[in-house]
């Protein structure tokens, strides 16, 4: 049986295009792994926030953290299940470096029949002195419909496991 | 020209506020614009392919509700900053947004309004709603602490 996080590894390029805003703010995948998922967004003058300072904007920051809690709850499940975020809590402790790309680092850490639990870290140059940080909950099974990583398996001929019907 | 009365225009504000939003290139890449009724202000969304994060239901992605909510609470400060005596010192920095996602967000124009719970001298409590077909089913909500102070402070 394929895990979500093999599937993912493989696709992981059209799983992300597949999500038309990841692909819009130009997101793209250093590593998967179970449980874990590192991305990254290259740093772009129309995704600035603030015009004197040139960093990349707080919205891009929530996205990035946003889609990469979702990348490591994916890759935590035994079988592809639609997952839906409920809440996300952020803390930033400061503003990005000028002209730096973003990354993140999620750590799905607990996963429930229904719930997944996960953290994250924003940073520009070294993980250890992080731009934010995210907290994450996350609905699993939320509804029947499929889930970008799941519409890409599916297209190329991969049948996911245990599918709610 | 010169404000003798000592109270701004709502055309003026108005126009200050798009100009600020249209300063920033990120706003201007998700299509976010403002409109004032007096001094409630109204963030609108436009739906666009772009803003998708889930193509098969489709859902619009939740950064990107995320990101609308915390730019209505930012854009609010400011707002609130303007018409003050001081004026805008400097754009408020976010310190911490807690986002609830409620409904998944459809493919059509989205909209938000931000409450300031309380604005003090540096720090200030805001709340946001978003919502789509009717305001009393919000699609997300937000809460946030946001840094006002002056330019010198971090």
């Amino acid at each position: 049986m394929t895990r979500p996080v093999d599937m993912m590894r493989q696709l992981a390029p059209q799983v992300l295009m597949a999500s038309p805003h990841a692909a819009a703010i130009g997101m793209e995948v250093v590593s998967i792994d179970p449980a874990e998922a590192v991305l990254r967004v290259r740093f772009r003058p129309d995704l600035v926030g603030d015009p004197d300072t040139g960093v990349i904007a707080g919205g891009v920051v929530t996205a990035l953290l946003d889609h990469t809690c979702g990348q490591s709850v994916m890759s935590a499940l035994e079988s592809y299940q639609p997952i839906a975020t409920l809440d996300l809590r952020i803390d930033y402790m400061r503003p990005a470096g000028s002209g730096l790309d973003i990354f993140c680092h999620a750590h799905c850490y607990k996963v429930t029949r229904s719930v997944a639990f996960v953290r994250a870290q924003a940073y520009d140059l070294d993980r250890e002195d992080p731009v934010a940080t995210a907290q994450a909950a996350f609905m699993i099974n939320a509804n029947r419909a499929m889930s970008p990583a799941e519409t890409v398996a599916r297209a190329l001929g991969h049948e996911p496991d245990g599918a709610k019907g | 020209m010169s404000d003798v009365s000592g109270t701004t225009p709502d055309l003026d504000l108005d126009a200050r506020l798009a100009e600020i939003l249209q300063r920033i290139p990120y706003a201007r890449f998700l299509g976010v614009r403002a409109e004032l009724a007096g001094d409630e202000m109204t963030a609108v969304l436009p739906f666009s392919q772009h803003l998708i994060g889930n193509p098969s239901l489709p859902a619009i992605h939740g950064g990107v509700i995320g990101a609308f909510m915390e730019m209505t609470a930012v854009a609010q400060l400011g707002l609130s900053q303007l018409s003050s005596a001081t004026g805008l010192v400097r754009q408020p920095r976010t310190i911490d947004v807690t986002i609830e996602y409620l409904r998944s967000g459809r493919p059509r124009t989205t909209f938000a309004r931000a409450t300031i719970k309380r604005e003090g001298r540096r720090i200030a409590n805001v709340q946001v709603e978003a919502w789509q077909d009717t305001r009393a089913a919000p699609i997300a909500a937000l809460h946030g602490h946001f840094l006002l102070g002056a330019k010198d402070e971090a």
